[in-house]
């Protein structure tokens, strides 16, 4: 049988992964995938949580579906706003956007 | 060593490699197909978990729509075909430095906590997860509300995506 | 147990007793035939897909008034065949800018996403490869995994074209997806359950007495998830230059041209099982599973026939023409029809049998007649505005 523990290493191994990925990217769209992998992560702890404890509640899944929506009424705005900034800009480089108005 | 511990161990190691390879491609759009892997070994493990409908809904949410999203935009937002300049910036060391620390911290933490080892109790018998949990998001006295609410941040979503990206010509 | 009531399952005992007698772990020789399962459900979807290759030349010819293939084996029969050595001596170009993985990949993804899809077909009561409890929305996952095999393919080309064939045809998918979607879940609802199973079991009535508007919509949506014509703007030969397939040759074009056949097929199965009753006819199907296959087999010819009959007689439709459709007729069409079929099915619960069948298809029925006509009111003020136009045009010559 597989111990909670490694699902829980799991998800914090990604978040960690999609957390270097924030941090270190330079493009803004990579930075976007770096908050991806950190959602999946979260969703993934949700979703074990869910399983071992009592798997009668529903509030784990429901969690782990309104995080789904919420990602990707995030990814949907966000990307629609760097592809705004890149027809204004011509650039996605995130420290290049360090202007508000010229 | 039983059956589901080496698929979860291969599962495992192919979604925090597809992870690794998402955050260090160079090429972006091999970085929105290592996202799509990694988001597939997510729905095994979810299938693992024995949450069908999870598992399922991931793929056609974040495979069938987000990352076919991030690959529209990566494929709009570039100026030529090959990649220019370093894909990281110069603090990469010290970004390294604090996903590693925030690894280490949030392990320490559970391992301290009492249920960090404990095993998955079986299924009661002739449970319909599906059934229940769409029982769930439509009862009133259970998950409506988080629910509705979700619907219309989605319809605020699509509005403002719309109007953003919007070529007024 | 008989043979011939369940021959898989005494197949795949017998096996199991063959491989654990020679010393093999039990759960090996369990997964071990359930691989060797597997293989034989694919080995013949790819000889069906063969067979698909002449149906279509044949059926296409006798539309276009002429005979097809008729040279190569009595009737044409050995031209598929043909087709395949052709297209396996073929030269294997890729191009010089192309993304080695992706554009090799591309292909095999396609051929998975379609083969996967057999894995929830039941094909006898007892025959299917995973009861899976979300059967429904598998579908719909594969279509997702079908759409990226696309995009992967046309951008992976670096060709202009195929890249603007393979966005085209990927947002056709996605908008199509939606009112798909929807029309799964209205079987979902008659049914209660998403067991592909169980909705055939629950089809006393066939669903497309109960619900014909939903199957109706479900094939528009579907012939536009499948790419085929008239939704087929992406890889027209006169539109695109075959659109994301442009740069493959031989066998990888193959994959993609047998993988778009046996999609079709595969479509016109779902729609037999959802709507018209899946492997069951009048109590037919308990005589032997052997039977039961057939009648599926025959059902789902029956929907491919349609869906060949609509591509080859129907014209092409533009990019803006086919999403301004979905968008603006068939998305919220599809909502009305769930929307009625969710609340007459709430309202004629207690009712008897055939107040039932006739409440379920009037709604249907009243429902597509008042959307045509808003259609049609629309279309007509349309019309009469461009002729106002032209007549404005021509008073001032």
């Amino acid at each position: 049988m597989i111990p909670l523990s490694w699902y829980l290493i799991l998800a914090a191994a990604l978040f960690s992964i999609g957390l270097f990925g924030v941090l270190v990217r330079r493009n803004a769209i990579a930075i976007l995938l770096g908050v991806e992998l950190m959602l999946n992560a979260v969703n993934i702890n949700l979703v074990s949580f869910w399983r071992y404890g009592d798997v009668t509640a529903m509030a784990g899944q429901v969690f782990a579906i309104i995080v789904f929506a919420v990602a990707a009424a995030e990814v949907a705005v966000g990307l629609a706003l760097v592809i705004s900034v890149y027809r204004r800009r011509n650039t996605v480089i995130a420290d290049e956007l360090d202007m508000m108005k010229w | 060593m039983t059956g589901e511990q080496i698929i979860f161990l291969i599962t495992a190691g192919f979604t925090l490699g597809s992870g690794l390879m998402v955050v260090t491609a160079r090429n972006l759009v091999h970085a929105a197909l290592w996202l799509v892997s990694a988001l597939f070994g997510v729905a095994v493990t979810y299938a693992l978990l024995n949450a069908n409908f999870i598992a399922v809904v991931q793929i056609v949410v974040y495979i069938g729509a987000i990352a076919i999203l991030f690959i529209f935009a990566v494929m709009l937002t570039r100026r030529d075909m090959r990649e220019s300049g370093p894909q990281m910036n110069k603090n990469w060391w010290s970004g390294a430095i604090l996903a590693a620390l925030v690894f280490a911290g949030l392990a320490f933490l559970l391992q301290g906590w009492g249920g960090f080892s404990k095993t998955a109790s079986a299924f009661p018998s002739g449970f319909d997860a599906v059934g229940e949990l769409g029982e769930a998001l439509v009862s009133p006295d259970a998950f409506v509300l988080p629910f509705e609410v979700a619907s219309v941040l989605l319809l605020a979503a699509l509005v403002g995506a719309v109007y953003l990206a919007f070529n007024k010509k | 147990m008989d043979f011939w009531s369940d021959p898989l399952k005494v197949a795949a005992d017998w096996l199991e007793g063959i491989f654990t007698g020679w010393g093999m772990d039990a759960v090996l020789a369990h997964v071990l035939v359930a691989f060797l399962g597997v293989l034989l459900l694919i080995m013949l979807l790819m000889v069906l897909d063969i067979f698909l290759v002449w149906v279509e030349r044949k059926v296409v010819a006798r539309f276009q008034d002429r005979l097809g293939p008729n040279r190569v084996g009595p009737f044409g029969l050995i031209q598929p065949f043909a087709d395949i050595i052709k297209l396996m001596i073929k030269e294997d170009t890729t191009p010089a800018g192309a993304d080695k993985v992706v554009y090799n990949l591309a292909p095999i993804l396609s051929m998975a996403s379609v083969l996967i899809l057999w894995a929830v077909v039941p094909l006898a009561p007892t025959m299917f490869g995973v009861d899976l409890n979300v059967g429904v929305l598998f579908i719909i996952a594969a279509g997702a995994i079908g759409a990226l095999s696309i995009i992967m393919a046309g951008w992976s080309s670096d060709n202009k074209f195929a890249m603007i064939g393979g966005f085209r045809q990927v947002a056709v998918m996605v908008s199509f997806e939606i009112p798909m979607i929807t029309m799964l879940i209205v079987p979902t609802i008659l049914a209660g359950s998403m067991h592909m199973n169980e909705i055939i079991l629950r089809q006393d009535i066939w669903y497309v007495f109960l619900a014909p508007l939903a199957a109706v919509i479900f094939m528009i949506a579907a012939i536009a998830e499948l790419g085929r014509a008239p939704f087929d703007l992406a890889e027209g030969e006169s539109e695109l230059v075959s659109g994301y397939n442009i740069e493959y040759s031989g066998m990888k074009f193959g994959m993609f041209f047998a993988g778009e056949l046996l999609h079709a097929f595969t479509f016109g199965g779902f729609w037999a099982i959802l709507f018209f009753g899946g492997y069951r006819f009048f109590g037919l199907e308990q005589v032997s599973p052997i039977l039961a296959i057939m009648i599926l087999v025959i059902k789902a010819m029956i929907g491919y026939w349609i869906i060949m009959w609509v591509r080859y007689t129907v014209m092409r439709i533009r990019i803006d023409q086919m999403l301004a459709f979905n968008w603006k007729f068939l998305t919220p069409l599809a909502f009305a029809v769930l929307l009625v079929t969710a609340l007459m099915n709430a309202l004629l619960a207690g009712a008897p049998t055939w107040l039932y069948i006739l409440g379920m298809f009037l709604a249907h029925v009243v429902t597509g007649w008042i959307a045509l006509e808003i259609a049609r009111s629309v279309a007509r003020k349309e019309r009469e505005q461009v002729e106002g136009v032209q007549k404005t045009l021509e008073a001032s010559h």
